[in-house]
């Protein structure tokens, strides 16, 4: 962990299950950005592990593959300290703990960083596989735009 | 306690749940049960769970016999050392190699970590909250956030051992035929071996925890299946055995055990030929070996008011429990003594033949039997996971259960037949978690 606020942004999915892995597409476009000014994580969305990915940082971004029956490319944003995360959102390939439990547990242990924001893009398809749809990669784009602006704000450049 | 609104809840999720079984490439479908009841009869229980590794053995074929263990592995994210364990066992039947010294040893030290893992998120993630009268474990981290963290906590005990010996936490990929790709040495144990015996004393904890817990009451003429090793508490060798006669080799499996499909579901169920159900699992391998725990986890045992043997299922999660803390003390062991081999594996030598294998995943038996051409190509491969070779003792746990309980109120009933299904930990926890119950009164 760096000096002052640590910027941590977690990539969540399986690159080989197409746009499943479009967590970890976002992720490692913003660790191309950023290098060593922010960490990013790469995570396969157990929930344990994610708890514990997060502890001691104090600014971090989620990004995860979301089926919600929305148009694929939606981009969903939840401030998750703001309020709860609605379960069934997030999914992946894990037993019994999603993300959406792990940051409910981790607001019941007050272990949620003090800035914790998740987005959720809609995905279209979940097949074993990689490379992500044409409306997910437009998703994809716009987030990491998002996101950088937001990282840059945190980090003050 | 459940209430109306609990169930109202849990309906909500159910319904959510179906479409996150659809993403689950290991569990496609949803757990669901079904009891019917006439008059004062329960008349039918119907578990339907969707059985995944039978697609594993359709693509085996045709793939060389060293990609198995990376494959398999592929089956769960919970219990991948399991079916890589399996493979790499029944493998090295085939070629009629026998792996022993510190490879074997670090083979046991990879699967206490597995246990560990889903031992700690079993108890206290999963089952814990039945007892306490939580929804889930978020609602009871609210009361109970120790005991949480300290779940977590040993669950992350249990990922170290996994990650340092298997490169990664989930689908390892430093296991293969004959070893290991790479070995630790020693010194690399160091920061593990100080978290162990945190983990050790957390254990210890656990059992107590746990055993002040109220357990409903069920009791059947069980028959437990489980390796017995006459050196050690079972995880990667042994005898084939039973509480009521059964004692065989691992390559005799087949002719002792059938496994069935049942129209209703895409789940196979396996019986024993002889007899029918069966129940494997902790449990199972605690009944059948406890002289071989260690003295530490034995005295738990009898701290927490077990005997030798413990067949309500419901204490399950005392004997996962002392699993733990087994898994923890062995670990520890293992490491201490541990010594840097000379090579990381032995080298494998091609013939044609069959291999079995079978090793104690964390919820029971693994089978693989897999035939090898003499390019070493997989033309037939067979894997029976724990969770079907319980599914039938589950059905007969729950027709009994609700038979004798009718009286109480539906609310409690459905939370008790939940909690009865996650006596077994089955490997769908996921759909199980969310389980749908349909109590029909005729």
């Amino acid at each position: 962990m760096k000096a002052g606020p640590s910027i941590v942004v977690i990539g969540i999915g399986n690159e080989y299950r197409s746009d499943d892995g479009l967590g970890i597409v976002v992720a490692r476009r913003l660790r191309e950005r950023f290098l060593t000014k922010i960490t990013v994580l790469e995570e396969s969305g157990e929930g344990a592990a994610l708890i514990d990915s997060w502890k001691g940082a104090t600014w971090v971004m989620l990004v995860d593959a979301v089926h919600s029956g929305a148009p694929p490319g939606t981009i969903h944003c939840f401030d998750a300290r703001a309020a709860q995360i609605p379960t069934g959102f997030f999914h992946y390939s894990t037993h019994a703990f999603s993300l959406a439990e792990a940051i409910e547990l981790g607001r019941s242990l007050n272990q949620l960083p003090p800035h914790l924001m998740v987005y959720g893009i809609e995905g279209e398809n979940f097949a074993a596989g990689v490379g992500l749809s044409h409306p997910v990669e437009q998703a994809v784009e716009q987030v990491v735009e998002r996101a950088a602006t937001e990282v840059c704000e945190a980090l003050k450049i | 306690m459940p209430t109306q609104s609990l169930s109202a809840e849990r309906a909500r999720r159910m319904k959510s749940s179906t479409i996150k079984v659809d993403y689950l490439a290991r569990v496609e479908g949803e757990g669901g049960l079904t009891v019917k009841i006439k008059g004062q009869q329960v008349t039918d229980v119907k578990l339907r769970i969707f059985e995944p590794p039978r697609f594993f053995e359709a693509f085996l074929r045709g793939r060389k016999f060293s990609e198995a263990p990376d494959i398999t592995a592929r089956i769960c994210g919970i219990c991948p050392i399991a079916y890589q364990m399996s493979a790499c066992h029944a493998m090295e039947d085939a070629c009629g190699i026998k792996i022993t010294g510190p490879i074997r040893d670090l083979r046991r030290l990879i699967y206490c970590g597995e246990w560990i893992e889903s031992h700690a998120l079993h108890v206290y993630l999963l089952h814990a909250p039945d007892f306490l009268g939580y929804e889930d474990a978020i609602r009871m981290a609210k009361d109970h956030p120790d005991e949480v963290k300290r779940g977590l906590r040993l669950k992350k005990a249990g990922n170290e051992i996994v990650r340092l010996l298997g490169g990664r936490e989930i689908h390892p990929i430093n296991v293969k035929v004959g070893g290991f790709y790479k070995v630790p040495d020693k010194k690399e144990f160091c920061a593990l071996a100080e978290e162990l015996k945190w983990a050790r004393d957390a254990a210890l904890e656990t059992v107590r925890w746990v055993a002040a817990f109220a357990f409903p009451e069920l009791d059947r003429d069980y028959e437990f299946v489980a390796l017995r090793h006459p050196d050690e508490y079972p995880f990667n060798e042994g005898r084939l055995v039973s509480n009521k006669g059964l004692d065989i080799a691992i390559r005799e499996y087949d002719q002792n055990f059938i496994e069935e499909h049942v129209s209703r579901s895409n789940a196979l169920q396996s019986r024993l030929k002889e007899r029918n159900s069966y129940f494997v699992g902790p449990q199972a391998r605690y009944n059948l070996n406890f002289d071989k725990l260690s003295p530490l986890a034995q005295e738990a045992a009898r701290g927490a008011g077990l005997g030798p043997v413990c067949r309500n299922p419901f204490q399950s999660i005392i004997v996962r429990s002392v699993e733990l803390l087994y898994a923890c003390d062995e670990a520890l062991r293992i490491i201490e003594n541990y010594e840097m081999p000379d090579a990381p594996a032995v080298k494998v030598e091609l013939r044609v033949s069959t291999g079995y294998g079978c090793t104690e995943a964390p919820r029971g038996i693994c089978y693989h039997r897999y035939r090898l051409d003499d390019r070493g190509v997989i033309v037939d491969a067979k894997i029976v996971p724990p969770t079907s070779q319980n599914l039938k003792t589950i059905e007969e746990d729950l027709g009994q259960f609700v038979q004798s309980h009718l009286v109480i109120q539906k609310d409690r009933l459905q939370w008790q037949c939940e909690q009865a299904v996650r006596n077994y930990d089955p490997c769908i926890s996921c759909a199980t978690h969310f389980l749908k119950l349909h109590l029909e009164s005729e």
